[in-house]
């Protein structure tokens, strides 16, 4: 079936089948292979993708289900020549070993940051309505679902942490 | 994944006239998907309501919420009506599953959420909810997660969901549409099933019925609290989950109102539970003929006998708290 994507700013006329998932329709048809499929059910978060600027599973949706929604992927976050201030945090403080996870990491964290900041209150918060103060215990929280195998996880927390501190205030790139 | 026929529907009549024989409406996907690929479900069609105007939280005029079936749990958990009247079930949204999945879910889609029993999701393993009459692989099996109250010799699986357990304590009714237009209120307790000998289906939905909305009555005074004992204390379903709302006068209490997930195939309330415990002065006495009432057909099969007593402390802390009763050493 026919459809339109918007990625990262650019229009993509596609006809797919289906049972096509908007993962597979980045990576296999546009070419954009660095949302990484790991489990493919939602659970490990490499896929993760801004959807109209919130983070979704993009294994868990059609790309028929999109059609002309704004999608926003790692290579839309940042560039080698123009690192986000999360890619430049993760580099700095080693957020990776084998970096599968990595753009997930980076494109979850850059949606959660917006979350905090709008003041959303998470499973960890001690009240429902206060500002929210990111602790190592909140972003472990939030970033619930970004799972790394290697076990990065103390530098992913410092990168986030600093990255939070140097953006605060900043909106995140669409 | 099975083949399908992808159907955007283009207002509710419409996705309610599609979705009959067969079908299965889509909103976040986020279950349904993950279902699909294993092939434990194989829709013919898929009935996209996803862009209907199904969405919004807003105040009714009597007083209460009315949440559209299409508000997402993200949206929900921070809405701020929600955080502000009803932290119960702001709370039961941030403890289940991932920012991710949470911007995606929905609020109907919540409710209709498959069992993770995971012989229901292994098609090489017998399943009556699944295939049924094909047996059910979880009794004499692996049976942590399951059911101890409410289950039949066909099938032990429970609903996984922490969104419908805080909707039940809090009297949420829901809005449906059917095919021929007819639109039903009824309370969320009388939405999903307990297995019986027709454990594949899960709610008293009919073919191609539509929800539509939930609506919250006025919030009540009482105390709100929403406690889940799960395996991880992040992106872990239940295996016991109470969400209470109680209320005190003059040293006893006033009202009760107790709905546990993680013990049976729908969210659980036992309003014989509350008797026990209305007009009374909190006691540990009177938590445990609450207890004793929650449990007095609680089975176990093997792997879940644990959830008996677990149920039992998950109430009797939840009293405590509620109540401000100090524990006894």
């Amino acid at each position: 079936m026919r459809m339109e994507l918007l990625v990262n700013g650019d229009r993509h006329a596609l006809d797919l089948d289906p049972r096509t998932t908007l993962l597979d329709a980045l990576r296999d048809h546009l070419g954009l292979t660095g949302s990484k499929k790991g489990c493919d059910h939602g659970q490990c978060g490499a896929c993760t993708v801004l959807l109209n600027g919130r983070r979704i599973n993009a294994c868990l949706t059609l790309a028929a289900m999109h059609h002309g929604d704004e999608i926003t992927t790692i290579e839309g976050i940042g560039s080698p020549d123009a690192l986000h201030p999360l890619q430049a945090a993760f580099v700095t403080h080693d957020g990776y070993q084998c970096g599968y996870c990595t753009p997930g990491q980076i494109v979850s964290a850059a949606a959660m940051l917006e979350e905090a900041r709008a003041g959303w209150p998470s499973h960890v918060s001690v009240t429902l309505d206060g500002p929210v103060e990111l602790t190592d215990a909140e972003i472990s929280e939030r970033m619930s679902g970004n799972l790394c195998r290697c076990a990065a996880y103390t530098g992913i927390n410092t990168a986030i942490r600093e990255a939070a501190e140097k953006t605060n205030g900043d909106e995140v790139p669409e | 994944m099975r083949p399908f026929d992808y159907v955007r529907a283009d207002g509710t009549a419409a996705a309610t006239e599609a979705a009959q024989g067969g079908a299965t409406f889509i909103a976040g996907g986020t279950n349904l998907l993950d279902l699909m690929k294993l092939e434990v479900m194989a829709p013919l069609r898929l009935v996209d309501i996803s862009r209907l105007d199904l969405g919004g939280v807003e105040d009714m005029a009597e007083g209460g919420l009315r949440i559209g079936a299409m508000v997402t749990n993200a949206d929900l958990a921070a809405d701020a009506h929600v955080r502000r009247d009803y932290p119960l079930l702001a709370r039961a949204l941030l403890a289940g599953a991932t920012g991710q999945l949470r911007n995606k879910a929905t609020t109907g889609g919540n409710l209709l959420q498959r069992t993770r029993c995971y012989y229901f999701y292994d098609t090489s393993q017998p399943c009556n909810k699944r295939d049924p009459g094909s047996g059910c692989g979880a009794i004499g099996g692996f049976n942590r997660i399951h059911a101890i109250l409410g289950a039949s010799e066909q099938c032990i699986a429970t609903h996984p969901s922490d969104m419908a357990v805080a909707l039940l304590a809090l009297d949420a009714e829901v809005e449906t549409e059917a095919p021929d237009g007819a639109r039903r209120r009824r309370p969320l307790a009388d939405l999903h099933r307990l297995p019986g000998d027709e454990p594949e289906r899960d709610s008293f939905l009919e073919d191609g019925e539509l929800i539509t909305s939930v609506i919250l009555p006025p919030p009540s005074t009482g105390r709100q609290d929403y406690r889940k004992v799960g395996d991880r204390a992040s992106y872990a379903f239940a295996l016991v989950s109470l969400a209470s709302v109680v209320e005190m006068s003059e040293g006893r209490i006033a009202r009760a109102a107790l709905a546990f997930g993680g013990l049976a195939h729908k969210p659980w309330r036992d309003r014989e539970v509350e008797e026990v415990l209305v007009g009374e002065a909190p006691s540990e006495s009177l938590f445990d003929r609450a207890a004793d009432r929650l449990l007095r057909d609680a089975r176990g099969w093997g792997g879940n006998d644990f959830k008996i007593p677990l149920a039992r402390r998950v109430l009797k802390a939840t009293l405590r708290t509620a109540t401000g009763t100090e524990v006894r050493a």
